[in-house]
């Protein structure tokens, strides 16, 4: 079992020095490194591969809305380079632009939303859908074999459901736990399958990205203080056993907290994940800035020692922001006693 | 695209595609899922309650056996007991009567004896009697021919009679 990990490992190390080794070939110091963040960073299109100097990309759609022009679809080889694949404010299409750090823009600095299928959104699919198969393949298992021991994506799904159900919501929530239960487990999955099939070299950083942990963390705290009881209210509005001069602190500090509790959940999701991969791309790196064959040794086993972490760190990450989800609609929910306090 | 700065887009996707993937899961998913898993708790301690209540009934239904079978020893004992008891007393009685029947014939037999003995007295009495008649009479025939025995005997005669 363990070979077999090391072994995984390793394949995916030299997987990812393959997938970027082009980058490599760069002459400048700093593009030796720039493929870290253009990974770590959402894009338009979906770089898998660069063979010699043929580029090897997924063509993704851009969506944009205006307000003037309504909804336009586009690809993002409308927006560069046929060549080169590089995006520039050159390369202009219909009043649109990609420019080089991927960021669409428009030529007459009109106003626009964009809805464009980038890099993440499509790695937001897959993780959705193979979530999908899996919770789906596992509950149809019980629709047709009733109450039985599982097997199949039943064996797979039912120890993180029950995990979550017992070890997360009964302990965080409490008795009302159960009504939670369904949104502790999706996130759960979601957010482990996001991490791991982000780590497969030439996968996307999705669950590392501000704008995926934003929504769940807003998500939690919606469903956080839509379910607020009376206590929860009255401890952030009349905080009970303090002095009513000191209220005047105490209640800032507490409706502060409300959005500090969501915020930590999303910068802590999206920073543990980015870092991990920075870390890997980080020691990719070093074997070709120094451009030595006993560096690229090291380097790729740190990097499989790294990776080995990331797939802790994965599974820690999801839980953490199970458990810290569960405990803050724990908190909301509690019929608790200001004696105990 | 910036590091820290959302993507609309993305907050778009993600916003719908969670929730959709939340609703479809939630319908299709971990409702009959959950619901299973309950149904098989419960009928896993269903029968772990049902199994500890046999096992509660086979050590009632044991002890109720070894109390039937003390019960039954008890008995058998008492039985036993009371036959021995019986046969002993039996034997005891049989010896007794035995004892007395015994007894009884021998003092019968005792009894017959003296009858016996007292009959055989009394014949050999009148046979001495008679036979003593017989000699008499041969003894006088023999010696009173005489005057001189004649005397004698008479003198004989008195002196006992004296003597009694």
């Amino acid at each position: 079992m363990k070979r077999k990990i090391l072994a995984l490992s390793l394949l995916i190390s030299a997987f990812l020095l393959v997938f970027n080794s082009s980058t490599f070939a760069a002459e400048q110091e700093e593009d030796k490194t720039s493929f870290i963040m253009h990974h770590v960073k959402d894009s338009h299109e979906w770089h898998l591969v660069t063979l010699g100097h043929t580029h090897v990309t997924l063509p993704l759609p851009v969506i944009v809305y205006s307000g003037d022009r309504g909804l336009e679809f586009f690809t993002s080889t409308d927006f560069q380079d046929h060549e080169t694949h590089q995006f520039g404010e050159q390369y202009a299409h219909e009043g649109y632009y990609i420019d080089e750090h991927d960021h669409l823009g428009r030529v007459d600095h009109g106003s626009f939303i964009e809805f464009s299928i980038t890099k993440n959104v499509v790695m937001l699919f897959i993780v959705l859908i193979v979530v999908a198969w899996m919770a789906l393949s596992a509950a149809s298992f019980y629709k047709k074999n009733g109450a039985v021991a599982p097997k199949g994506a039943a064996a797979i799904i039912e120890p993180i459901v029950i995990f979550v159900r017992d070890d997360i919501a009964k302990e965080a929530i409490g008795p009302q736990y159960k009504r939670f239960v369904p949104y502790l487990i999706t996130l759960f999955l979601f957010v482990w399958f996001g991490n791991l099939l982000g780590l497969i070299p030439g996968a996307a950083n999705m669950t590392g990205n501000i704008a995926v942990t934003l929504v769940l963390a807003v998500l939690t705290f919606i469903i956080t203080n839509v379910n607020g009881n009376k206590d929860y209210w009255k401890h952030v509005f009349m905080t009970p056993g303090v002095p009513p001069l000191m209220l005047l602190i105490i209640v800032p500090v507490e409706i502060i907290g409300l959005f500090t509790k969501p915020f930590a959940l999303m910068v802590r999701l999206f920073v543990a994940i980015t870092a991990g991969h920075i870390v890997i791309l980080g020691f990719i790196a070093l074997a070709f800035i120094f451009e030595s064959y006993t560096i690229g040794v090291a380097s790729t086993l740190m990097v499989t020692f790294i990776n080995l972490i990331e797939l802790l760190v994965a599974t820690i990450q999801a839980y953490v922001f199970t458990l810290f989800s569960a405990m803050y609609i724990g908190s909301a929910v509690a019929e608790h006693t200001h004696a105990d306090h | 695209m910036d590091l820290i700065t959302p993507g609309t887009g993305l907050i778009f996707w993600q916003l719908f595609g969670f929730l959709g993937l939340l609703f479809i899961l939630i319908k299709f998913a971990w409702k009959p899922m959950l619901a299973a898993l309950d149904e098989r708790e419960s009928s896993i301690e269903n029968a772990l309650k049902a199994a500890e209540t046999a096992r509660n009934e086979m050590a009632n239904l044991k002890a109720e056996n070894e109390k039937l079978l003390a019960d039954a020893r008890l008995e058998r004992d008492t039985i036993l007991k009371k036959a021995q008891d019986a046969s002993v007393k039996m034997v005891d009685d049989a010896k007794a009567d035995a004892a007395k029947v015994g007894a009884q014939m021998i003092e019968n037999a005792k009894a017959v004896i003296e009858t016996e003995k007292k009959a055989a007295l009394a014949d050999v009495k009148n046979q001495v009697a008679t036979l003593s008649l017989e000699i008499t009479e041969k003894l006088l025939r023999a010696n009173l021919s005489d005057t001189k025995s004649q005397k004698d005997l008479v003198e004989g005669f008195v002196n006992d009679l004296k003597l009694n």
